[in-house]
């Protein structure tokens, strides 16, 4: 049995300590313990441990406090999941205005780490919807904040990491939907240069895009992936009917060996995956957690990578450096690290108010890594020179490996940010990013 | 499925965890806790997860006076109440039990005797309307006396031997009376124990169950399920060794 207070990437693997107020208004602070606030977990380095210091878990703020379905706006605890917000918001015609791979983060986590999704060149991140929030510092005072009320904090809490204090709640808007159904389009691309004429004309038609790349091909089928645009499914007819929507199901109990994932496995099962819906049909319809969640329907998915666990490594690069992505690419393949999971997306313009906040425009490329030790390590270290190059930068929700030189290139209001942390907070990122 | 709810111990984890999986489906709420500020977030959560009209009642179980015509004033409101949900407890130190006698007695005022007075009226109009259903969580710590915990396993184990003549006595009368006897459960009453180990359930688990259990009308539940096995390995332990156990 593993804690509740882990990374959803394994590791490190360790023991954390934490604690869960059972209501709001009894969360109280020691003077000599630092603190750091803990949703569900989901997080998939260390920005969600505090090693040194305790936990501050939120799984009991769980409370909504006001839905106005007339507008669309919702005030919640930041400890309520959106797999709680979709089953309330669904039914009543709202669905989240930005919503990350996952439906298991809490809200006070997708602030935290200013979480985008697969419209952020439509909608930008969710930070960009947060209208106002309470923050709960560790001397005990109470602040509530917005774009213009203590924009300091507001802007610093937003992609913050939650160093800036515990968010006891918050109020955000929803966007509209007429149905629990996705429209989707899937157009496959042979190359890169395919997915960037696709991205770059075909985009914006959609409210959400991502793109599947299949890292295990080399040669002439060297970056090819499959391009899936959504939106919304509209029915001509209304009915409470349209907005049903389905559970996941099946979990994995154990953690699998390690070797199960190994390369020639993964280059078989992406072959297979490209050619299948290369002759699928371009235009579906599907459910909402079958096109925003898709690893979901696995819970506990981390364990097919084994008790050495795996690394993820996100990274943006502006549109401008095709050829460092392909340069990335390229270290992927020859060291036969080949990714179980690439997605690819281009981010837009849309600026989020928060001062850490990842996505920049240019190109986005999630990864993950089997870890295999120094040697993955040492994979990550070249990927970040070259991101670092031009003039990227890194997810810290996925990374545990970040300098902190690269940290202050990547996140250049880094100094504006540390003076609104709370004293009181920290966590094994910051200690290693901040030195 | 119940249409109209009471649920005494609104605030309780397992309590709040049981209202949310109704909320999407009832239209009438009743919430009973004793802290009215705790019990205000708890409704305006469950109002707006899904049920439409949710009233509060503020309630010491402690105090006999506090809620000696809550029934009525409850039914004077809502008068199609279906299904009565009891979810409050508490867990009392045993050591202290054992040096103060108005310590015990607390603690069998608020796991047992308010529960008893509550039911009374209760069971009254459910023989009365010939139809209604009752849910109490009891404990497995009623299931056999045990020297570190007895004060809180006589509570229950008296509720649930309580729950069993009524169940008889309503049975005739289309009445359903459910008794919960949840394990060890990882909830803020439980926070100072040590919650290591594979037998601690999370509030959400339990919640299912009994859910579950009043849509099927069932009559004891152990949650989660394998706790009726671990219970009827330690009820077989013969007394002449089980006396020498710590437990």
């Amino acid at each position: 049995m593993t804690s509740r207070y882990r990374s959803w990437g394994y590791t490190p693997d360790t023991d954390q300590s934490g604690h869960a107020p059972a209501w709001r208004s009894e969360i109280s602070f020691a003077d000599d313990v630092s603190y750091l606030p803990f949703g569900n977990g989901r997080s998939y380095g260390d920005s969600c441990l505090n090693r040194m210091g305790t936990v501050l878990d939120s799984q009991h703020q769980n409370h909504i406090l006001d839905f106005d379905v007339d507008t669309g706006t919702i005030t919640c605890e930041s400890g309520v999941t959106f797999a709680e917000l979709i089953d309330v918001c669904v039914p009543n015609g709202w669905f989240l205005p930005v919503s990350p791979g996952t439906r298991f983060i809490t809200v006070g986590g997708a602030i935290a780490n200013d979480v985008h999704g697969k419209n952020h060149h439509k909608r930008g991140t969710f930070g960009c919807h947060v209208q106002m929030m309470e923050i709960l510092r560790t001397d005990g005072s109470r602040t509530s904040c917005s774009a213009t009320e203590n924009t300091n904090l507001f802007n610093a809490t937003i992609g913050g990491l939650g160093l800036t204090g515990f968010i006891s709640w918050a109020t955000f808007s929803l966007i509209p939907v007429k149905s629990g159904l996705m429209r989707v389009e899937s157009l496959p691309f042979r190359n890169l240069d395919e997915f960037y004429d696709i991205s770059s004309s075909r985009q914006d038609a959609f409210e959400y895009s991502v793109a599947w790349l299949d890292c295990a091909a080399s040669g002439h089928n060297f970056g090819r992936g499959i391009f899936y645009g959504g939106d919304h499914h509209e029915p001509k007819i209304a009915d409470t009917k349209n907005f049903q929507l389905e559970k996941p199901g099946l979990s994995i109990p154990v953690n699998l060996p390690s070797s199960t994932l190994n390369p020639l496995f993964i280059k078989s099962f992406n072959t297979l995956y490209f050619h299948k819906h290369r002759m699928a049909k371009r235009h579906s319809t599907a459910p909402l957690s079958n096109y925003f969640y898709p690893l979901d329907n696995l819970l506990n998915w981390y364990r097919i990578y084994g008790r050495r666990g795996f690394f993820q490594y996100q990274f943006v690069v502006p549109t401008t450096c095709k050829d460092h992505l392909k340069s990335i690419l390229d270290i992927i393949t020859r060291e036969r690290s080949a990714s179980f999971l690439a997605v690819l997306k281009e981010f837009g313009s849309v600026p989020s108010p928060g001062l850490l906040s990842f996505p920049k425009p240019g190109y986005c490329l999630a990864l993950d890594f089997p870890n295999k030790g120094k040697r993955t390590e040492q994979m990550i270290a070249s990927l970040d020179v070259i991101v670092r190059d031009a003039d990227g930068s890194v997810y810290p929700a996925k990374d545990r490996l970040m300098t902190a030189n690269a940290f202050k290139q990547y996140y250049p209001h880094y100094r504006e940010f540390s003076r609104m942390i709370d004293p009181g907070m920290s966590s094994d990122f910051w200690q290693r990013v901040s030195q | 499925m119940p249409k109209s709810l009471v649920v005494f111990g609104a605030t309780s984890a397992i309590g709040q965890a049981v209202c949310r999986l109704h909320a999407p489906h009832v239209s009438n709420v009743v919430l009973c806790a004793r802290d009215p500020e705790k019990l205000d977030v708890v409704a305006a959560d469950i109002r707006h997860r899904g049920s439409a009209t949710v009233s509060t009642f503020v309630v010491d179980f402690n105090e006999p006076s506090s809620y000696a015509t809550l029934i009525e004033r409850i039914t004077a409101q809502t008068d199609d109440i279906d299904t009565w949900y009891f979810f409050y407890g508490s867990l009392p130190d045993q050591s202290d039990c054992e040096s103060s006698l108005s310590e015990a007695q607390a603690a069998l005022q608020t796991n047992l005797l308010s529960v008893l007075d509550l039911l009374h009226p209760i069971a009254n109009r459910i023989q009365e309307q010939q139809c209604g259903t009752i849910a109490v969580v009891s404990s497995v710590a009623g299931d056999r006396g045990r020297g570190s915990n007895y004060l809180y396993g006589t509570a229950k184990g008296a509720l649930s031997l309580y729950l069993q003549g009524l169940r008889n006595r309503l049975a005739r009368h289309g009445g359903t009376v459910l008794d919960v006897k949840p394990g060890f459960v990882k909830t803020p009453m439980t926070a100072h124990l040590d919650r290591s180990g594979l037998l601690w359930a999370t509030p959400d688990k339990i919640a299912a169950d009994i859910v579950a259990a009043v849509n099927k009308k069932s009559d004891i539940i152990y949650t989660p399920g394998y706790w009726r096995l671990i219970m009827l390995v330690i009820r077989s332990i013969p007394e002449r060794l089980f006396k020498r156990l710590s437990l």
